[in-house]
C-alpha cells in the first residue's frame, strides 16, 4: 500500500427501500415481513427489485494533503460516501482504509441547543465534533473572535438571528484540527461575506497539510478549493480527474440531462405528492429571452389533489452553479390558491438583469411544509444579447453576471463651476 | 476476517468495512470520547432547569406527589404495615428510586431519536447517547436522594452502618436500568412502538413493584410471583440500606443479580448490533 491518507475499495452501500420509506412499526413490520415471506415462497429474485444502491463499485485514493472535490447532482451518492468514510454508516460491502485523525463536518451546529447560552453551545458543540475540554478552553478566545458574536456570547443562541447561528456554529467546526477533513456542502449558508472568510480559513487549513474531501454543489468553490475532482453518477464514480476537468464534464452531463424532459427525471427528490413535468424559459412574448427583457418562467405540473399550503421556488445559477437569485411565492406574497390539481405556475420577472450567456435553475415545491419536489438544474435557459441601454453596450462580464439598467445624473452648483474655472486659469 | 468494525492499528489506520450479525460494543470509543458524555448530560439538566423558577424543586416534586397520593389512599384506607418505619418514610424511600427507574427509561428510550441529528451527522458514538441520558437521570436521583434523608431525619428515621450497602444496590439497579435503555433505545429507533407502549407499561409496573406496600403484605404464592419482577429484589434491597426494612428474599435478591446481569449483556449486545442501522433509520 502507498502512503495515501484514505485508499476505498469497491465501495457500495445498499438501502433496503422499506427501512427508508415506509413507517417502522411493528405491524407495518409484520406486515411486510409476512409479504417478503409470501414473495420468497413463490417467486424467488423479486425483492432483489426493493434494493436501491446509492453507492456501488466506488474506487478511489487520497493522498495525503491533498484536496478532493466530490461532485455530482442529488442523490448521486456524495453524502452516502462521506457518511461511510466519516464512520456515521457502515459500507454494504467494500474497504476503506482510513490514515489518521478524522474530522467530519457533514452539518454545522449539530446539537446546537437553542436554549443555551453561545458559550456553551462552543462547549458542547466542540466536544460532539470530537474536541478535547482542554482543546476547546485553549480556542475558545480565537472561535468566538472568528464568530464575530462576542457581545452576544453568554446569551441564549435561541435569540440570535439566523446568519449569528451559522457564524458561531461555522466558527467551531472552523478550529477542529484533524488530519483528514470530510466536509459537506456547508457553505452554502451564511453571508457571502462570511462564506468567503470561510474559504480563506479553509485553505489556511489546506495548505497546513491536511486532507481534505470536499462535497459541494457550489462549482466556484469546489473549483477554488480542490486539486482533484470525482465525478459521482447514479452511485457510481463516472470521472476522476484534475478539478477542471471534472467540472467540465459535469457541465456537459447536466447540460445533456436537461434535454431530458422534467418529466421523465428520476433525480429528484420529494415526496411526489406533486411533481414538475415541464419548465420552460421564454420572454413575455414567447421569444427568445433577451438581456433586460421581461422573463417568465413557466413550471407545468401534476398532483395528487388540489394543492394547499403550496410553496415554490427557482433558484437561478450561473454557469458554475453559483446562486444568483431566488423567485418564490412565499417572497412575493402569492398564495397561489386558485391551484387545480394540474396546471401551470407562471413567475414573471420584469427586467431580467443577467449578462448574455447560459443560466440553470433548480425547482422547489413544497406541500403543507414537506417537500414535493425538488430538481436540481431543471432547466438551462440562454439569455441573449440585446442593446439594454441603447448604447450598443454591455458592462463588461468580469464584473459579474449582473445587468441593472440605471441612468446617471449631474447636479451642479454654481460656485463649482466657478472654482473648477479658477482653477484651471492657475 | 475479523467480524469488527473499525480496527484501529498501530499506524492509526481505521479499516472501514462491513460488518455482520453478533459485533462486540465499541467500548474504545465510548472511552474516547468520555468528555463528551458529561457534557450532553450537562446539557439536559442544564436546558431543563433553564427558565424554570424553582429549578431542582421539580425533579422532588415528582415523587413527593406520589407519596401524599399513596399515604392517602394505602394508609388512611387499607392501613399499610410498612415494617416498622411510618409509611411515608417507606412510599419514599422507594419512590426514590422508582422515580429515577421511570425517568431514565422514559428518556433513554426516546434518546437515539430525540438526538437524531447526532446520529445521522456525526460519528460520535452512539453508545454515549443512553447513557448521557442515564447520567442526568442518576444526577436527579442524588438530589431526590439527599431530599430523601432530610424527610427521613425530620420523621425520626436516620440512615444506620446498612448504607454502606445502598452503592452494590445501586449498581445492581444502575445495571438493570442501563441494559433495559440501551435495549429500548436502539429498539425504538426501529420500532417507534417502543414510545407509545412504555408509559403504559411503566405504570403498571409500579404496582408490580413493592414501592406503595411491602412485599410482606401480600400472601407467599403472590410473593413468589411478584420475584420475577427484577425490580423487587432491587427496591428491597435499596430500601434495606436507606431505612432498615426487610431486605428481599435470597431467591428475590438472586434473581435480581442474574437478571440484572443478563438485561445489560443483552442491551449491549443488541445495541452493538443495531449500531450498524441506526444512521439509516433513526
Amino acid at each position: 500500500m502507498t502512503d495515501a491518507a484514505i485508499s476505498a475499495e469497491g465501495l457500495g452501500k445498499r438501502y433496503r427501500i422499506r427501512e427508508r420509506v415506509q413507517a417502522t412499526t411493528l405491524a407495518e413490520s409484520a406486515r411486510t415481513g409476512l409479504a417478503v415471506a409470501a414473495r420468497r415462497v413463490s417467486k424467488r429474485g423479486r425483492l432483489e427489485r426493493k434494493d436501491f444502491w446509492a453507492l456501488r463499485d466506488v474506487s478511489f485514493q487520497v493522498d495525503a494533503g491533498e484536496i478532493l472535490g466530490v461532485i455530482g447532482r442529488n442523490g448521486a451518492g456524495k453524502s452516502s460516501l462521506l457518511k461511510i468514510l466519516a464512520r456515521i454508516t457502515e459500507p454494504t460491502e467494500g474497504t476503506a482504509l482510513v490514515r489518521g485523525r478524522v474530522g467530519s463536518l457533514l452539518e454545522v451546529g449539530t446539537g446546537f441547543h437553542p436554549e443555551l447560552s453561545g458559550r456553551d453551545n462552543v462547549y458542547l458543540n466542540g466536544a460532539i465534533l470530537g474536541m478535547r475540554r482542554s482543546e476547546i478552553v485553549r480556542k475558545f478566545d480565537e472561535i468566538v473572535e472568528f464568530s464575530g458574536v462576542e457581545q452576544f456570547i453568554d446569551v441564549p443562541v435561541k435569540r440570535f438571528s439566523s446568519g449569528m447561528h451559522v457564524r458561531l456554529a461555522f466558527a467551531v467546526a472552523a478550529f477542529l484540527e484533524p488530519e483528514i477533513l470530510l466536509v459537506d456542502e456547508v457553505l452554502s449558508v451564511g453571508d457571502q461575506a462570511f462564506q468567503e472568510r470561510c474559504l480563506g480559513r479553509m485553505h489556511e487549513v489546506t495548505r497546513d497539510g491536511r486532507t481534505v474531501i470536499f462535497v459541494s454543489h457550489n462549482l466556484a468553490a469546489v473549483q477554488s478549493l480542490c486539486d482533484r475532482g470525482l465525478l459521482l453518477d447514479g452511485g457510481r464514480i463516472v470521472f476522476e480527474g484534475t478539478v477542471g476537468d471534472t467540472i467540465e464534464h459535469y457541465l456537459t452531463s447536466i447540460a445533456t440531462t436537461s434535454q431530458v424532459s422534467v418529466r421523465e427525471r428520476k433525480d429528484r427528490r420529494g415526496t411526489g405528492a406533486l411533481r414538475f413535468t415541464d419548465v420552460a424559459v421564454t420572454s413575455s412574448e414567447a421569444g427568445p429571452v433577451l438581456v433586460g427583457g421581461d422573463a417568465e418562467i413557466a413550471l407545468g405540473y401534476e398532483s395528487d389533489a388540489k394543492p394547499k399550503h403550496l410553496f415554490v421556488s427557482i433558484a437561478v445559477a450561473g454557469p458554475l452553479g453559483e446562486p444568483l437569485f431566488l423567485c418564490s411565492n412565499e417572497l412575493s406574497g402569492d398564495d397561489l390558491a386558485d391551484a387545480t390539481a394540474v396546471g401551470t405556475f407562471r413567475c414573471t420577472i420584469p427586467k431580467l438583469p443577467l449578462q448574455p450567456g447560459r443560466y440553470s435553475l433548480n425547482v422547489f415545491a413544497q406541500l403543507n411544509g414537506v417537500i414535493a419536489d425538488w430538481i436540481e438544474h431543471a432547466a438551462f435557459f440562454e439569455v441573449i444579447d440585446s442593446d439594454v441601454f441603447g448604447t450598443g453596450r454591455l458592462p463588461p462580464s468580469s464584473h459579474g453576471p449582473l445587468v441593472l439598467q440605471h441612468s446617471w445624473s449631474a447636479e451642479g452648483a454654481e460656485r463649482d463651476a466657478a472654482t473648477r474655472a479658477s482653477a484651471s486659469h492657475g | 476476517m475479523r467480524p469488527i468494525h473499525a480496527l484501529q492499528t498501530e499506524a492509526g489506520t481505521t479499516v472501514i468495512r462491513p460488518t455482520s450479525g453478533w459485533v462486540p460494543p465499541r467500548f474504545g470509543e465510548l472511552w474516547h470520547h468520555r468528555q463528551l458524555l458529561y457534557f450532553l448530560a450537562w446539557r439536559d439538566l442544564k436546558v431543563r432547569y433553564a427558565q424554570t423558577l424553582l429549578g431542582a424543586v421539580w425533579t422532588v416534586f415528582q415523587p413527593i406527589a406520589l407519596m401524599v397520593v399513596f399515604t392517602l389512599a394505602f394508609q388512611r384506607v387499607g392501613k399499610v404495615k410498612t415494617e416498622g418505619v411510618p409509611y411515608q418514610v417507606f412510599v419514599l424511600a422507594g419512590l426514590t428510586f422508582w422515580n429515577f427507574f421511570s425517568r431514565a427509561v422514559t428518556v433513554g428510550a426516546d434518546s437515539l431519536t430525540a438526538n437524531a441529528a447526532l446520529v445521522t451527522k456525526t460519528s460520535c458514538p452512539r453508545l454515549v447517547i443512553p447513557l448521557a441520558s442515564l447520567v442526568s437521570a442518576f444526577v436527579d436521583f442524588a438530589i431526590t436522594l439527599a431530599f430523601f434523608f432530610i424527610f427521613a431525619a425530620w420523621y425520626g428515621t436516620y440512615p444506620t452502618w446498612r448504607i454502606v450497602v445502598l452503592p452494590f444496590a445501586l449498581l445492581l439497579g444502575v445495571g438493570f436500568i442501563a441494559g433495559f435503555v440501551l435495549l429500548l433505545s436502539a429498539l425504538n429507533v426501529r420500532y417507534r412502538d417502543v414510545r407509545q407502549a412504555l408509559p403504559f407499561l411503566i405504570q403498571i409496573w409500579l404496582f408490580l413493584s413493592p414501592v406503595a406496600y411491602p412485599i410482606s403484605l401480600l400472601g407467599p404464592r403472590a410473593a413468589r410471583l411478584l420475584t420475577l419482577n427484577p425490580l423487587v429484589g432491587i427496591i428491597d434491597s435499596v430500601r434495606w440500606s436507606l431505612i432498615g426494612t426487610n431486605g428481599p428474599s435470597p431467591a428475590a435478591l438472586a434473581f435480581a443479580i442474574v437478571i440484572s446481569i443478563v438485561t445489560l449483556v443483552v442491551g449491549l449486545a443488541y445495541f452493538a448490533r443495531a449500531e450498524r442501522t441506526i444512521a439509516d433509520l433513526a
